[in-house]
């Protein structure tokens, strides 16, 4: 019997959408000196705001009020800054249903992840740094904050990064002048919102908006003490390089092509799960995301049956939609390069499936893309997609599986499926990657240090690992 | 009767647990404090770094998975072995610094010394850096410290022996290999030192130790792309940013050098904790 | 597969993949929110109510307590007939004949537990005997269960056996084999029991008794999807699946349906080939029914009680 799901909208309503915004300065909302720029929603096309663009007088303003705020800041006692916290992430989770809506709106992420997994995150991520304030004597870092830290944010989890930028740096005393994706400021600008709701003092929180201009200035203005980016490694390198010869401490969070590791021996139902929220997890717009399938020679034909029946389910559309799987790609820039590469993929000689799945008319779609007869030298075993295409590639014995998964020059995650508690460590311990899920894939958790080896980049953000980004090192 | 010609020592690399001299064939002399002639020195090349890298590299799974006692053990190993040689590496950082054989001798313990400090963190650094983290869900969740991999070193011009022994022990006793560019000014002590860790039982690869122009050999180190971390603490700050900049190619962890480095202070741990990455694994919990 | 001896079956049921319990838990709570509105939610009401086995199992049941049951299973709303009948009633042995006599040509099915239930713990001939009079009772279809103390102990060659002695009696009638998941401990069990009813000839796999909690869990029955869609591709025989014990909100049958949808396909979305064990369901699954028709909240004085 063919059981239709009936569309399951969230309302809108929840959300108001100004026509324009300006930057977050000083506790204040001011214009721009740039020229505007307009943010869409992706599944739609449809211009949601005009935003402002941040001039390099712009963030210095900015920069200054961090560094004013500073003073303030630094020298409340830890319990206050933690209260402070604490009622953000209170103010977050009574708001959760409109922010998960508005980033669903500006993102194209799927409504489903954006309630269930972003907002509690986002939310349990302030609450876990709140509680570090007034107990960094404790961590093992020392206790005195960096200053002001420059902070660039990627699209891809627009609420979830600023969490993880703004709420350890501001827990351990520093201010922070942020700059969200330029896709995707709304809910950055939302945040903004909560921050004069939580009566926080003037210029510990700034946002500016604007491209990549405005993060280089950001990243490169003289009295930055602390950059954090997360983006790609093409950019990391670049800030890396921009930082040379200062005394600015920096963690970099960049891009990955981890291999998610299936043995003959696995919960297969559990790893074609695995495997599915590996890559298909917010369109596959992750860092971390399993986007190289390596499975046992043994089991790779049984694997690909259940793996293609399962992506066969797999509800691709409406954002909004409660029960849509796949949402929109986050732009037309995104979705040009998943395209560009998926036909390398084809060219290169690898075999393409989709499920049978229609795409919306309008905004920018990509279905569940499984290439099979993959080989490492293929580009689509080497370089981030950064979106929902799998790489399937085989291997005959735990060795050779290491090797593979290990031949890139990222190291941000590895996955490894079985059932023989020896084997999984012996993996984890050979993996070179900042983590390993094993008999799981893509789980977060405020608690849980996340970051890369290699090209990954550096620093951990999450758990108490995440204060020493904030600290200045005890010599 | 005439005096008897005492036999010199000829002062070559330590590369993959061998002593090769410079493929260069180039070599420059050494002079000490007083400006006298102490000996030729070889003076690498990048190819010879090259190699040296690739030594490093193929002594990183073994050294990287060794346990951490043995690590200690043999750091331990190190020291005796230093201390046993004491009276050459007196004379060798007298003539080097022109310091009496009193405050030699006070170096040379120091630098014993700080090998049984750094021995002892070999077991130690992954309970402090580690962590076990209580996350929202039935999940075990395990945060360990694991070696970054090869990391260049630019050892201090200053303290010949112990600045050295400084450097390397902090990298090398958590599971990384190394490759260091030894005090230009005064670099027979390095050598000396790769005498004392040859017969350590310091598996070859693990340290390798070039002499020669840092400024020449530093920035293709920096390049290297199987190169995972610098220390710059040689490095002038002209050089320290050059190979700053180098070393973003491939996002290497950088310890950028620190003003002047006083090696007797107690050290901490940031030396071990600037090459070491966080592993963090997730496994659910259930029957 | 043969299954000549217990090392036999051991071996197969152990070489099955694993179930981590931590992934099917989340694989079955996310699809436990899927939102189901509107016209789908009509269309899974409905679908609910036709795989319903409406099961009254109680030391005080009576001839009334039945014939009330089979008449409600028949006509379940008596005041709009677009209401369809329920999959089956489900009673104890001595009381077949009674529900045959209600649910007549209906349509309606009649089940009956045998095997000494619910604990199972009697020989096989008493087991075989109790089958054999509920089936000449009328019964269509017989839910037995299988004795978990042999399945525990890895006497899987003994639960086998009784299967295959069970489905003999059974003659015409469907075989449900109840697994009683509660006590099997872990998913790996229930796939396992799973697999070794389907092979013994079991035409359904049943979760629960009712006697025994946990019972029919979102997660169990996912696994037991599982195996019913494995089995077919391995084995080319279609088994059914019917949840027990604990269903009874509306959201909680239409996550079952959901469930069936995802897992083993809409194929199995059919009375045919999956039941909703259950009895306090139905009228929940009626007062939602009605809210969509009228747009009001129902209430409970409007529906009957058996």
């Amino acid at each position: 019997m063919i059981f239709e799901y009936a569309p399951a909208p969230e309302s809108r309503d929840v959300v108001d959408i100004k026509p324009s915004y300006g930057l977050f300065i000083n506790g204040e909302f001011v214009d721009g000196s740039g020229t505007p720029f307009k943010t869409i929603n992706p599944a739609s096309e449809e211009t949601l705001a005009e935003i402002a663009t941040a001039t390099e007088a712009d963030v210095d303003r900015a920069v200054q009020a961090a560094r004013k705020a500073f003073g303030v800041w630094s020298s409340l006692p830890g319990s206050e800054r933690a209260k402070y916290l604490f009622r953000i992430a209170r103010i977050i989770q009574e708001r959760a249903r409109e922010l998960a809506v508005l980033e669903s709106i500006d993102n194209g992420k799927p409504i489903r992840e954006s309630r269930d997994v972003d907002l509690p995150l986002v939310a349990a991520h302030f609450f876990y740094y709140a509680g570090w304030a007034d107990k960094l004597e404790y961590a093992g870092y020392g206790t005195t904050p960096l200053g002001v830290a420059g902070q660039v944010i990627p699209w891809n989890f627009p609420l979830l990064m600023l969490a993880w930028k703004i709420a350890p740096a501001l827990a351990c005393g520093n201010t922070v002048v942020l700059k969200p994706a330029e896709t995707t400021p709304l809910t950055a600008l939302l945040f903004a919102e909560i921050c004069q709701q939580a009566d926080l003092p003037p210029g510990v929180v700034n946002i500016v908006t604007g491209a990549g201009e405005t993060g280089a200035a950001v990243v490169g203005h003289p009295e930055v003490d602390k950059v954090a980016f997360t983006g790609s490694t093409e950019v990391g390198r670049l800030i890396a390089k921009s930082v040379a010869g200062t005394n600015k401490k920096v963690t970099l969070e960049l891009g990955g092509k981890a291999a998610n590791i299936v043995f003959d021996d696995a919960a297969l139902d559990q790893a074609v799960e695995g495997i599915v929220t590996g890559i298909f997890f917010n369109q596959g717009h992750v860092c971390c995301a399993g986007s190289r399938l390596l499975v046992q020679e043994s089991i790779a034909e049984e694997l690909m049956s259940s793996l293609k029946r399962r992506l066969s389910t797999l509800r691709l559309g409406d954002p909004l939609d409660k029960n849509t799987d796949i949402g929109a790609i986050n732009s037309a820039a995104q979705l040009a390069k998943i395209r560009e590469l998926s036909s390398a993929g084809e060219s290169e000689g690898a075999e393409r499936w989709s499920p049978a799945c229609a795409l919306p008319d309008k905004g920018f779609w990509f279905p569940p893309t499984v290439f099979t007869g993959v080989s490492q030298s293929h580009r689509i075993a080497r370089e981030e997609i950064f979106g929902p295409v799998l790489s399937v590639l085989t291997f005959r014995t735990p060795a050779e599986a290491v090797e593979k998964a290990n031949n890139t020059p990222y190291g941000l995650s590895a996955g490894v499926w079985t059932e023989k508690a020896s084997r999984m460590l012996w993996m984890a311990s050979k993996l070179r990657a900042g983590v390993v899920w094993s008999n799981t894939f893509n789980k977060f958790d405020p608690t849980s240090p996340f970051g890369g080896f290699k090209e990954s980049g550096y620093g951990r953000e999450g758990g108490r690992h995440g204060l020493e980004a904030y600290l200045k090192e005890i010599s | 009767m005439s005096e008897r010609l005492s036999v010199r020592k000829t002062y070559k690399l330590y590369i993959g647990g061998a002593f090769p001299r410079s493929e260069s064939g180039r070599s420059y002399a050494v002079t000490g404090a007083k400006g006298e002639f102490l000996a030729n020195a070889s003076k690498a090349s990048r190819k010879d770094l090259r190699e040296a890298v690739v030594a490093a590299r193929k002594a990183f799974p073994g050294w990287s998975s060794a346990t951490a006692y043995n690590r200690g053990q043999i750091l331990y190993r190190i020291a005796e072995m230093l201390e046993g040689r004491r009276a050459q590496f007196v004379s060798e950082v007298a003539e080097a610094d022109g310091v009496s054989g009193k405050k030699a001798g006070e170096l040379v313990d120091a630098a014993v010394d700080r090998l049984v400090w750094y021995a002892g963190w070999s077991d130690k650094i992954t309970s402090l850096r580690g962590s076990s983290n209580p996350v929202s869900g039935p999940y075990f969740n395990l945060s360990t410290p694991e070696p970054t991999g090869v990391v260049g070193i630019v050892a201090p011009p200053m303290g010949p022996l112990f600045g050295l022994v400084s450097v390397i022990a902090p990298v090398i006793v958590t599971g990384n290999t190394c490759v260091v560019i030894a005090s230009e000014r005064a670099p027979l002590p390095s050598i000396t030192l790769a005498e004392v860790l040859a017969t350590s039982d310091l598996p070859g690869g693990v340290v390798n130790i070039l002499t020669g122009s840092a400024a020449e050999m530093a920035p293709w180190m920096a390049g290297h792309m199987d190169v995972n971390g610098l220390d710059l603490t040689g490095a002038d700050a002209e050089l320290a940013q050059k190979c700053e900049e180098l070393a973003a190619e491939n996002l290497k962890r950088v310890l950028r050098p620190n003003g002047k480095t006083d090696w007797a202070a107690n050290p901490g741990t940031g030396r071990m904790t600037a090459f070491l990455e966080t592993k963090t694994v997730w496994h659910p919990i259930g029957i | 597969m043969t299954a000549s001896t217990n090392a036999s079956l051991r071996a197969f049921l152990h070489g099955l993949p694993g179930v981590d319990r931590v992934g099917a838990d989340a694989r079955a709570a996310m699809l436990g929110t899927r939102s189901i509105k509107t016209s789908a939610k009509r269309q899974a009401i409905d679908m609910a109510i036709s795989m319903v086995d409406l099961t009254t199992l109680e030391g005080a049941d009576t001839r009334g307590k039945v014939r009330a049951m089979c008449a409600k299973a028949v006509h379940p709303d008596p005041t709009d007939a677009t209401v369809p009948s329920v999959a089956a009633v489900c009673v104890y042995p001595d009381l077949v004949a009674e529900a045959r006599d209600v649910v007549g040509s209906s349509g309606v099915k009649v089940a009956s537990v045998a095997t000494a239930f619910p604990s199972g713990r009697s020989t096989l001939e008493v087991k075989v005997s109790d089958t054999a009079f509920a089936v000449a009772a009328g019964a269509d279809e017989i839910d037995m269960v299988i004795d978990r103390g042999a399945f525990l102990s890895g006497d899987y060659l003994k639960v086998f056996e009784e299967i295959q002695a069970i489905k003999a009696a059974c003659g015409e009638a469907h075989l449900k084999v109840i697994l009683e998941t509660g006590e099997l401990a872990t998913y790996d069990n229930v796939r396992r029991a799973s697999w070794l009813a389907m092979l013994a000839g079991g035409d359904f796999i049943k979760t629960s008794t009712g006697k025994i909690q946990p019972a029919a869990t979102l997660p169990v029955t996912l696994v037991m999807l599982e195996a019913v869609r494995d089995f077919l591709a391995l084995e080319g025989r279609k088994v059914g699946v019917k949840p027990a014990g604990g269903i009874k909100t509306t959201k909680d049958a239409i996550k079952m349906l959901v469930l069936v949808n995802e897992t083993a396909g809409p194929d199995w979305l059919d009375p045919d080939w999956f039941r909703l064990g259950a009895s306090s369901v139905l009228n929940d699954l009626l007062m939602q029914r009605q809210k969509l028709t009228t747009g009001r909240y129902a209430g409970p004085d409007y529906f009957t009680l058996d």
